[in-house]
């Protein structure tokens, strides 16, 4: 058992960590390869301001008009992307281990902070959940992969939570939280998850077409 | 969990012979073959990441206006336009029923106007309209475009234009317009093939065919504001572009070239284009690249840009301004396809007295629900394309104005029928009609 942990705890999170990466970094070369190889026209369109005036915008909260269409949403989108990123890096428990294996650290949010933050994470994905379920137009476009992928960052978060408070079983539940992060890390690339990737390339591309040859604005 | 679009009555099917005989030629090999070629061989990386990338948060649904004007219905939302077509298509790897592309075909046809408005409003940008374009370039090689349509991309394929207009009759309908207009000025002349003119001034066939006085107003304006300009006897004086909307890229790129053929046969300095949408993005932002120019060949000017340029520089003088509460529509393709609309706001500032604006407007405006080769589709589907856009209706009943300028051909015929089937009492007019009625028709002369 012991042998087990020390594997996810150890090599298991090298290789997660360099699947996500390699993964994504794969794909993003394989990506601008395949484009310069059959659409290499695109790069003639896409100018690095136009790109990041786009990217920009999109970035500043509620100021796309789509945004302000469902701001409570977007809102709740905009936090939980953020924290899905904060949260774990931020987090004493995972600063620690890198600190005793790298002996590096950085600041860290307060436990009772990072609890809470994480309680809101996993109450935006149950909402997101309820929004696939309720909301007309978005219940037609949800396939039973969306709600996978829902699962997929909720446990993490939710396991973490549950080992945090120790309320059970905490070898268990800490073991399950490990599995699961690790989990989640090597799906990025092998699933939409891979839009952390690919956004920013379609929003330059849009933002570009919209900017340079248009001369109008995208957001 | 999804539900499944409704299959067609009897009487829709009936509707339409070229979807319906097309269907009835169709084999399952040749469904498989064609869809696999054009999502596999005609697209690259770029369409496999608009596939990759959308997480079906349907924010992309408040863009579409036939979404709003069927009462939030999440069939019409634009990720669910994919969803119906490209999605399945992929996930069934080609292997669609002949009723999948019945649908398909009304969906990317009837249903989407490819206003690029959901591209505004997708987080990632992604390209809906590029998306539904691929579902037309499926139907086109399957041979099951709707017929009205593919008659005019028949006829840009006989004769470069779009309205089987010949070429006698072409030119008759020039002098035609000339000699009427000589009662205004003495000296006027539509010029033909002149070689080093300024300006090419082209337009869509449907003016000589149906609206030749909007030939003789553009004559009136060039010949007051003392431009230099020649229009072409020859094919290529259409700058219409329909098989640009079937998927029919062979053809449109055969069009674009003899335009820009023309053009270059009267090494005029640049091209002003009528007051048309479609037209302009054919010429301006999609023809070329399919002729592998980055940007087209020539300097391509819009109807309102040259305008502005003709009022702002005095060519052409405004004796009384229109009196009656305009509005203005801004066109997808000159708004979103071009950034035109604070200049069309100047035009409209300087001819008109009282203008409101309609909400939403410039990039963000609603379709006028014809463009795109929707109102091409023809009248058999008239009365749905009236109810697909009641919220256009609402937009421009809510500015209260008696006059509604739109600067695009596809807009105005759109629009005239809007206007009659929700009774807005609403006159429609193009911005060449108003500077039409309010300029002072003198002829230019430098320096007075």
């Amino acid at each position: 058992m012991n042998a087990f942990v020390d594997f996810i705890m150890g090599p298991m999170v090298w290789i997660s960590f360099l699947i996500f990466i390699g993964g994504l970094g794969f794909k993003a070369i394989y990506f601008i390869r395949e484009l310069k190889h059959q659409e290499s026209y695109i790069f003639s369109y896409v100018t690095l301001f136009h790109s990041l005036r786009s990217i920009g915008a999109w970035l500043l909260p509620f100021f796309p008009v789509s945004t302000r269409k469902h701001p409570f949403f977007y809102g709740v989108s905009y936090l939980f992307h953020l924290l899905l990123f904060a949260v774990p890096i931020f987090l004493s428990a995972h600063v620690v281990l890198v600190q005793e294996a790298f002996n590096i650290s950085w600041p860290v949010f307060d436990d009772h902070t990072a609890d809470a933050l994480t309680v809101f994470v996993v109450a935006a994905l149950v909402f997101f959940c309820c929004r696939r379920i309720m909301v007309p137009d978005v219940k037609f476009l949800t396939s039973s992969t969306d709600f996978l992928l829902i699962a997929v960052v909720l446990l993490p978060f939710l396991t973490g939570f549950l080992a945090y408070n120790q309320f059970f079983a905490y070898r268990w539940v800490m073991i399950v939280h490990i599995l699961c992060g690790e989990f989640m890390l090597i799906m990025i690339p092998f699933s939409r998850f891979s839009h952390m990737m690919f956004a920013p390339f379609t929003r330059a591309y849009t933002g570009s077409e919209f900017g340079n040859v248009r001369h109008a604005r995208d957001w | 969990m999804q539900e499944i679009a409704p299959i067609e009555t009897e009487d829709q099917k009936k509707m339409d012979p070229a979807i319906e005989g097309g269907l009835e030629r169709l084999t399952q090999e040749k469904i498989v073959r064609v869809i696999n070629q054009v999502l596999h061989e005609e697209t690259g990386a770029r369409f496999q990441a608009y596939v990759q990338t959308c997480m079906r948060c349907g924010l992309c649904s408040d863009a579409c206006a036939y979404f709003l004007s069927n009462d939030r219905d999440p069939r019409f939302s634009p990720a669910a336009k994919v969803k119906l077509t490209i999605w399945e298509m992929l996930k069934k790897k080609g292997h669609v029923s002949k009723n999948f592309l019945r649908r398909a075909v009304r969906i990317a046809h009837l249903e989407c106007n490819v206003c690029r408005r959901c591209s505004m409003y997708c987080p990632f940008g992604i390209d809906i309209a590029y998306l539904m374009l691929l579902v037309r370039r499926i139907c086109h090689k399957l041979e099951i475009t709707p017929q009205y349509i593919q008659d005019t991309v028949n006829s840009h394929s006989a004769t470069l234009n779009q309205m089987w207009v010949k070429e006698d009759e072409w030119i008759d309908t020039l002098q035609w317009q000339e000699e009427d207009a000589r009662d205004e000025f003495e000296n006027l002349r539509i010029p033909l093939d002149k070689k080093g003119a300024d300006i090419m001034y082209s337009v869509i066939a449907p003016e000589p065919k149906f609206q030749a006085g909007l030939i003789y107003q553009a004559a009136v304006i060039m010949h007051a504001a003392g431009i230099n300009w020649t229009m072409s006897s020859r094919p290529g004086w259409d700058n219409s572009n329909m098989a640009m909307f079937t998927g029919d890229n062979e053809i449109s790129g055969r069009i674009t070239k003899t335009f820009y053929e023309a053009a270059a046969n009267l090494n005029v300095k640049r091209i002003v284009m009528g007051e048309c949408g479609h037209a302009f993005r054919s010429i301006y932002d999609v023809g070329n690249r399919w002729l592998s120019w980055s940007m087209p060949p020539f300097e391509v000017v819009h109807a309102i840009e040259f305008y502005h340029e003709l009022l702002t520089s005095g060519r052409i003088k405004i004796k009384k301004k229109i009196k009656e509460k305009v509005t203005l529509h801004d066109p997808c393709n000159v708004s979103r396809g071009r950034g035109l609309h604070d200049l069309a706001r100047t035009v409209v500032d300087m001819t008109c007295a009282d203008f409101v604006e309609m909400t939403p407007n410039r990039e963000h405006n609603y379709c006028c629900g014809s463009g795109g080769g929707v109102i091409n589709c023809g009248p058999p589907y008239k009365n749905e394309r009236m109810v697909n856009n009641r919220v256009k209706a609402e937009q421009l009943k809510a500015t209260g104005a008696d006059i509604l300028i739109a600067p695009c051909h596809n807009c105005h015929s759109g629009f005239e029928d809007i206007v009659h089937y929700y009774e807005l009492g609403m006159d429609v007019k193009f911005l060449g009609d108003i500077i039409f009625e309010t300029m002072d028709k003198k002829v230019y002369v430098p320096g007075k």
